[in-house]
């Protein structure tokens, strides 16, 4: 098995990294509650941070001071607690807009997570940009919400969708890659990180090419937001997508950042209160960046609880997070890799926080089921990316996903609930 | 607390690491193909039915442990049976698999009994009921295929 992470041995890691970056991770773990649940008697594990994060004690206390305390509609009332509402989600939208370095806050734009921000782009960009015999770039390992949006869009346009092909390690071809963008892509939308394989790609690099052919570049942040700290600016991306229940926040809010270049030329999305700025049978007028895209009522309480969540996360430092997971991950990799019989499932060069893997002789859901049995929550099956699973050749893997509060005793318990699951299936 | 064991008994262990009448009989008449889209099973059922009698059954596709083990014990346990018959084996083994009881029917659950353990295992009841529903479209036959969700 070769695994790309270069790492020393797994004792000499073991109880490294604490003493190097100060990074305390046992009173981070205090902080979320939840991870002091036992399951049937057995400590939680929990190892699924890919489908969703935990939150911790900042975010679940904001949210429950925004409803008892300052709870209003926003951008309707005169009186005290509108206001305060009000002032409360555009001090959210000013957080969102600092934590990726966007230029502006009219170009974050809330919506109820990735697939919502993805879905967005494809029906207005898109039906404005895509027309017949024009081609939609995306990559072979895509989540289902990068995939199917854009067919969507293609099949009602008459346009072409065109995958670019990944090698064995999970890896975009670069190569393959460009020779993909062409005079007829009209845009062009990859992952940051994999949700299936854990691959980085190198967006920077990606994002600077499709300019020179001048096509504008999406990027899924879905899962890189968690990991690693992001700056839109620097990547130079034209959209980027994230949710804010996987970066600690609370379910149900996302974010699309939106070049607002860009963003202004969109026709609106939906249609509703808050997204015009007159309205008569006649004509309605839309309102200004980034409210256009806002129709209706917002969470304003799950801002308020990212906002927290980017307030926390600020705290200890995205580099930090970054670093302790590096190593974690290199550490969990060499401990999967090494059991006999393991194969991982995503080995490229730069990966964060997933740990794809598949058992011989022995299906992902009977691994889900057996190390559910020991308190280890992973995720098994398909991961919604069905397209990956075939490239590969497998039904299915279980995936390991890893936050800044997971322990190498954890991956220690992964790796021992690994083997117990050869032991039933001898 | 429900335990391991329960769930993978020896005898669906054996099924699933050599799943009986693995093949698709050369006399089949019916099939139907089932899919779980949770996480992927995917299994084609063959029939080869005569006069309301089940002659010949053979599976093939692929899953977890409980739903190959599930579909090779199911064409044992049909073979030559009535199709009102199989019917009526599918309702006592559902109620096993999802109540842990079988109403006294154990007799005629026969090998099929030691499933019971799925009861106690909810995610895994559609595991082991995919080629059962699968065989039920077949014998009906149902052409799309059918899926757990």
């Amino acid at each position: 098995m070769t695994t790309a992470v270069k790492t020393p041995p797994a004792e000499t890691l073991r109880h490294s990294h604490s003493a190097k970056t100060g990074f305390d991770v046992e009173k981070i773990r205090r902080d979320f509650p939840i991870l002091n649940t036992d399951i049937r008697g057995k400590k939680l594990v929990y190892l699924d941070n890919a489908a969703t994060s935990q939150k911790p004690r900042a975010v679940t206390d904001a949210v429950l001071r925004y409803y008892q305390h300052e709870n209003a509609n926003i951008h309707r009332g005169v009186h005290f607690l509108s206001q305060l509402a009000t002032t409360e989600h555009d001090r959210a939208r000013e957080a969102v807009r600092s934590f990726i370095n966007a230029r502006d806050t009219r170009e974050i734009i809330f919506v109820r997570g990735t697939t919502e921000a993805i879905n967005l782009v494809a029906q207005t960009y898109g039906r404005a940009n895509v027309g017949p015999g024009d081609e939609v770039l995306i990559t072979a390992m895509e989540h289902h919400s990068n995939i199917v949006p854009w067919q969507l869009l293609c099949e009602e346009k008459g346009a072409k969708l065109r995958v670019a092909p990944i090698n064995d390690d999970g890896e975009l071809l670069l190569g393959e890659l460009k020779k993909l963008i062409g005079p007829r892509t009209k845009i062009f939308a990859l992952a940051h990180v994999s949700n299936a394989l854990g691959t980085v790609n190198p967006v920077r690099e990606i994002i600077k090419f499709a300019h020179e052919k001048n096509v504008p570049v999406l990027i899924d942040g879905a899962q890189a937001v968690p990991h690693m700290k992001v700056d839109v600016q620097e990547l130079d991306a034209d959209f980027y997508t994230l949710s804010s229940h996987k970066v600690f926040g609370p379910m149900g809010i996302g974010v699309l950042y939106g070049r607002a270049e860009l963003l202004e030329k969109m026709p609106p999305y939906q249609g509703g209160g808050d997204m015009i700025s007159s309205v008569t049978f006649d004509k309605t007028t839309y309102n200004r960046l980034p409210f256009k895209f806002e129709a209706g009522t917002p969470d304003v309480a799950g801002a308020v609880g990212f906002h927290a969540a980017i307030d926390y996360l600020n705290e200890i430092g995205m580099d930090a997070i970054a670093e302790y997971e590096h190593e974690l991950l290199a550490y969990a990799t060499q401990k999967v890799s090494g059991i006999p019989g393991v194969r991982l499932i995503g080995t490229a060069r730069e990966k964060a926080g997933v740990l794809s893997f598949v058992v011989d002789g022995v299906h992902p859901h009977d691994i889900g089921t057996i190390l559910d049995q020991e308190g280890i929550a992973v995720r098994t099956g398909h991961h919604c990316a069905q397209p990956i699973m075939e490239r590969f050749g497998i039904p299915a893997t279980a995936r390991a996903s890893l936050a800044f509060y997971n322990t190498k005793e954890e991956v220690d318990a992964l790796a021992n609930g690994i083997k117990k699951v050869q032991e039933v299936f001898v | 607390m429900p335990e391991l064991r329960d769930l993978y008994q020896e005898i669906i262990l054996d099924h699933s690491r050599a799943p009986r009448n693995y093949r698709q009989p050369a006399s089949a008449n019916q099939k139907a193909e089932g899919f779980n889209p949770l996480c992927g099973d995917h299994f084609t059922v063959y029939l080869d039915v005569e006069n309301d009698s089940i002659r010949d059954v053979g599976f093939q596709g692929s899953g977890c442990a409980i739903s190959k083990a599930s579909a090779s014990m199911m064409t044992q346990a049909i073979k030559g049976k009535s199709k009102a018959e199989a019917q009526k084996l599918f309702d006592t083994f559902h109620k096993l698999v999802t109540t842990g009881e079988s109403n006294g029917d154990k007799d005629n659950l026969g090998k099929l009994a030691v499933f019971s353990g799925v009861s106690e295992f909810p995610v895994r009841v559609k595991c082991a009921t995919l080629a059962w529903h699968t065989l039920q479209a077949a014998l009906e036959g149902k052409e799309d295929t059918v899926s757990t969700e």
